[in-house]
């Protein structure tokens, strides 16, 4: 019973995470927004206290019904664990509880939280592990079938699906979703939980609370005949049948053990009241920690969908991101620092984005965090997708209107790319472009001595949407880029 | 100029009739065709008439009303070269319109050195030296295109590439090409003069017209009439003889093609301006580059009400054709369905009545209103340096237009609405890439002078785009 309604719950859960980092309708992202907003590290960072009070009264109550659950991470593992068993059966046993590292790496966790030491946080949290693998794996998979969906529509002259372009946003964090899925997937396979046990922080925070929380797994010793399935099922490594004792730190409540026991012995039960199996005193290890995970990974960077080009049209070079010394940030994100501290690189923003700019950083010290650049779009007005699925409050909900406000960067201008000082084209697509009016077309002297039109910037009206970079027509770098305001400014 | 155009037309019949000019009109206009016409249309667009032909006064000649335009020949990878510039052209699909085109009495091909990429004339010439030389007309022309074509030496070598590809040792019917077109940096008269009086090639032309390698000697007006009207005076004055003249003519460019750009000129002035002197008109763009033919539904509905049977692109034809003094209507073909149903349409001609007139009338207001671009998609502004495809973009926009998609308010309620809304920017995109839509032109101006329609180009794209944006935010 505890075992099928852990799996539908969790079967809700993953699917809905998963939808949303597909980016299936943005309907469905408003619907289903919340389940990125209930998971326990987002909500801590966005200090959502409503979110972590249900969280932590709901693991002082089940246990640690939360890492096999709300947890995509966590869930994802469960799906490889369960391959594997079908591979070969009673394939676990007990081992003691890594105290060291778990805590070790706990402490690590909340230094760099608290110091903002993003690269640590971002790969350490478990949501955004998951997100980093359904953006970087399944999202291009899941494009590309769209893709053929509408290339079929097309056909048929219908408009259900809409081609998207796929394109590789980050070789880095493509690299660390891989590994993240190829290292997690054979752990899980072979020994289940390991990793939520041994690294995870979020497991080892509740662990403090599903110690002592009021159902739990209950190993009846007189009932007990020894048959050591429910040890050889636990995935936690939690159980052992020897001692009658189950470990409430690791117990990650999948009901498992209580399906398997064919003789009654196991319980979900209150424990006030009822003779408590004790955690168990270390024993001798049995299984090395981490046995061989160290994979060969072929850096398969997935070759970028070409663009289609016809013949006889002129060619256009693809665009190339201009080194900027301060990044860019959504509107809502209010600062590099804000930015820095709270977000856990999950990438729901960047799978959000309708206009191709979110993309994950590659400078390690805001590592896969989210960051702006406009080859292929810009921050289109009436969009505000990014701030409305952010979980952690990195980018802050903000409407249409607060955007007009926000002055993300400002816009800079290259003389020597500007098409009218180079080959003495009339253009003034970034003025004519601008939504701010903060570009005017001013006469200008080129070296040679020819006068001609180019773009004078208003930066304090500049809100840096980046449509005059994206629209430019110097290639690959644009005459005109927006460089990032360190702290947004509002006006 | 609003000339009442059934005015008009007998006011053409009576001058055609007072230059006793013997334009043959084999039409049995009236009633008693309309019978078997009808018939023939409810049996599919297969005609059993016999094409209509008028006589060109000065060589006797006997075209068909119907001329085939070469410029819009299919390619193997499907479409014309506007889709796939880069595909060679099919030549088996253009073999077999032109023999169904010959079988039934076309016998006036229109060809350039400038269409297809440079192809159509090769193309041409195969599928037309199948047949006897006597059986057909070929017009070709001295193009004006590329400033550097314009020396006596590069205009003498185009001519004779012209023979060559055509396979044939003389020309029925050479045109100067697109008069009145500015080029390079010059305007169009300056463009005039600099292609073709400067260097003395229209005197060299009309040499070779005295050696007959050159049987009709006329021009294709585009753009600036002081350079149109300044030909005729020289008409006039015996200084150039003209026999023959290729104009735009349609509905909706007989009243408003000034209203719709006012760089422009009417039809029912070049066509009275012609018919006066019984010069022979050629008509080109009876379509608008396709654009007669796709009518919104507004417009369907009346044109069906007058004749369940008839498609816009038969009236476009049955209207550009009934002037007397028409020589030939010229019509682009793609495919084989276009052959079929000019054939049947000028198998022969009905001529468009009082009543009939009055209602193209009617809809030339309302297209008119709609304030489509109007593009015919002749592709000579390409390759756009930016990368833009240009006649895409409009034509899409147009299509749209007509289709009446989004043309609601924009305030983005109702559910019809937001599903057109979708179609549209869903269709942009599949139109053309992102980096080539009308968002990304720059104004560079480049394209201008190319345009045989003077369409600002560059201001219709900030149209389209300020569209596009207020879609995109609605």
């Amino acid at each position: 019973m505890l075992r099928k309604i852990r799996i539908i719950l969790a079967c809700f859960f993953f699917v809905a995470v998963t939808l949303l980092f597909l980016n299936v309708s943005w309907n469905l992202n408003l619907w289903l927004g919340w389940v990125a907003k209930v998971q326990f590290l987002p909500a801590l960072l966005a200090l959502n206290f409503g979110v972590l009070a249900v969280l932590i009264v709901l693991t002082l109550v089940f246990g640690r019904l939360y890492c096999s659950v709300v947890c995509p991470l966590g869930v994802m593992q469960d799906v490889f664990a369960w391959a594997g068993k079908k591979h070969k059966k009673n394939r676990y046993g007990y081992s003691p509880e890594k105290k060291w590292l778990r805590y070790s790496v706990l402490a690590v966790f909340i230094v760099c939280l608290i110091i903002g030491f993003a690269p640590v946080t971002t790969l350490l949290a478990p949501y955004s592990s998951y997100g980093r693998v359904v953006n970087s794996l399944f999202k291009p998979l899941y494009d590309l079938l769209n893709n053929v969906l509408a290339g079929v529509a097309a056909d048929y002259d219908s408009y259900a699906f809409s081609e998207v372009e796929i394109w590789m946003r980050s070789v880095t964090t493509f690299v660390v979703a891989l590994l993240t899925f190829i290292i997690l997937g054979v752990l899980a396979w072979r020994n289940g939980r390991t990793y939520c046990n041994t690294v995870c922080p979020v497991g080892t925070m509740l662990s403090f609370l599903s110690r002592f929380s009021l159902l739990r797994i209950r190993l009846d010793k007189d009932k007990c005949k020894n048959c050591s399935l429910c040890e050889k099922n636990c995935k936690a490594a939690a159980i052992d049948y020897k001692s009658g004792t189950v470990d409430y730190s690791r117990c990650v409540v999948c009901g498992d053990c209580t399906d398997k026991c064919k003789f009654d012995a196991l319980h979900y039960e209150w424990a006030l009241g009822g003779k408590d199996s004790k955690p168990v005193q270390p024993d001798s290890s049995r299984r090395a920690f981490l046995t061989g995970a160290a994979l060969a990974v072929g850096t398969a960077a997935m070759a970028e969908t070409k663009i289609k080009i016809d013949g006889g049209l002129a060619v256009i070079e693809d665009k190339q991101p201009p080194k900027r010394h301060t990044p860019l940030t959504p509107p809502g994100s209010q600062s590099l620092r804000n930015m820095n501290k709270h977000c856990t690189a999950c990438q729901l923003c960047v799978s959000s984005c309708p206009n191709n700019v979110l993309r994950p950083s590659t400078d390690p010290m805001r590592f896969m965090q989210p960051e702006m650049s406009f080859e292929r779009g810009f921050c289109r007005p009436e969009c505000t997708h990014c701030s409305s699925v952010c979980p952690t409050g990195a980018i802050k909900q903000v409407t249409r209107e607060d955007k007009t406000a926000i002055h993300i960067g400002h816009a800079v201008w290259i003389a020597d790319n500007c098409i009218p000082v180079a080959n003495g084209d009339e253009c003034g697509a970034c003025a004519r472009h601008c939504p701010a009016w903060a570009i005017h077309m001013v006469d200008y002297t080129t070296k040679d001595g020819r006068t001609v039109q180019v773009p004078a910037i208003n930066a304090e009206v500049c809100i840096g949407c980046g449509k005059c970079e994206y629209l430019c027509p110097a290639r690959p770098f644009s005459a005109i880029y927006v460089e990032g305001n360190e702290v947004h400014h509002i006006n | 100029m609003t000339m009442n155009r059934r005015d008009f037309i007998k006011h053409t019949a009576a001058a055609v009739a007072g230059t006793s000019l013997l334009l043959t009109a084999c039409n049995k206009s009236g009633a008693k065709t309309n019978k078997q016409t009808l018939e023939n249309e409810e049996t599919g667009k297969e005609s059993d008439g016999e094409m209509t032909l008028r006589t060109n006064p000065n060589t006797g000649d006997k075209v068909s009303l119907l001329g085939f335009g070469m410029m819009r020949l299919p390619v193997v990878a499907g479409g014309t070269a506007r889709e796939n510039p880069d595909s060679p052209i099919d030549q088996e699909a253009v073999n077999e319109m032109v023999d169904y085109a010959m079988s039934h009495g076309v016998n006036y091909y229109d060809t350039s050195p400038a269409y297809c990429q440079g192809e159509s004339e090769n193309s041409t010439g195969i599928a037309l030296s199948r047949y006897p030389r006597n059986s057909y007309f070929i017009a070709t022309k001295l193009s004006n295109f590329s400033p550097q074509t314009w020396s006596r030496e590069e205009s003498m070598a185009m001519f004779e590439r012209s023979l060559g590809y055509l396979r044939t040792d003389y020309v029925d019917y050479l045109l100067l090409h697109g008069i009145g077109m500015s080029g390079g940096d010059k305007d169009g008269m300056g463009a005039f003069y600099a292609r073709y009086m400067d260097n003395g090639i229209l005197d060299w032309l009309v040499e070779q017209k005295r050696a007959g390698r050159i049987r009709n000697l006329g021009f294709s007006y585009h753009g600036d009439v002081a350079v149109f009207d300044m030909l005729l005076r020289w008409h006039d004055e015996g200084k150039y003889h003209w026999d023959f003249v290729q104009i735009e003519l349609n509905y909706l460019d007989w009243n408003y093609a000034k209203q719709i750009n006012p760089r422009n000129t009417n039809a029912s002035y070049l066509y009275a301006e012609l018919a006066k002197r019984g010069i022979p008109a050629v008509i080109m763009e009876p379509l608008l580059g396709g654009r007669l033919a796709r009518q919104p539904s507004t417009i369907l509905r009346q044109m069906k009400e007058m004749d369940i049977d008839a498609t816009p692109a038969r009236w476009a034809f049955r209207y550009a054709g009934t002037p007397e003094g028409i020589l030939t209507v010229l019509s682009g073909m793609t495919y084989i369905e276009h052959v079929k149903e000019n054939c049947a349409t000028y198998s022969p001609l009905r001529s468009i009545t009082a009543q009939e007139d009055a209602m193209l009338m009617r809809i030339a207001d309302e297209l008119y209103n709609m304030k489509a671009v109007p593009c015919t998609a002749c592709n000579y502004c390409m390759p756009c340096p930016y990368g833009l495809n240009i006649p895409i973009i409009f034509s899409y926009y147009n299509n749209c237009l007509a289709d009446g998609l989004a043309a609601g308010d924009m305030n983005g309620m109702d559910k019809q609405f937001r599903e057109d809304r979708k179609r549209w920017l869903v269709g942009y995109d599949r139109a053309e890439p992102r980096m080539r839509q009308a968002d990304h032109c720059i104004g560079c101006n480049h394209c201008l002078s190319h345009c045989p329609q003077r369409i600002d180009i560059p201001r219709e794209m900030q149209r389209i785009d300020r569209f596009v944006e207020k879609l995109k935010q609605s």
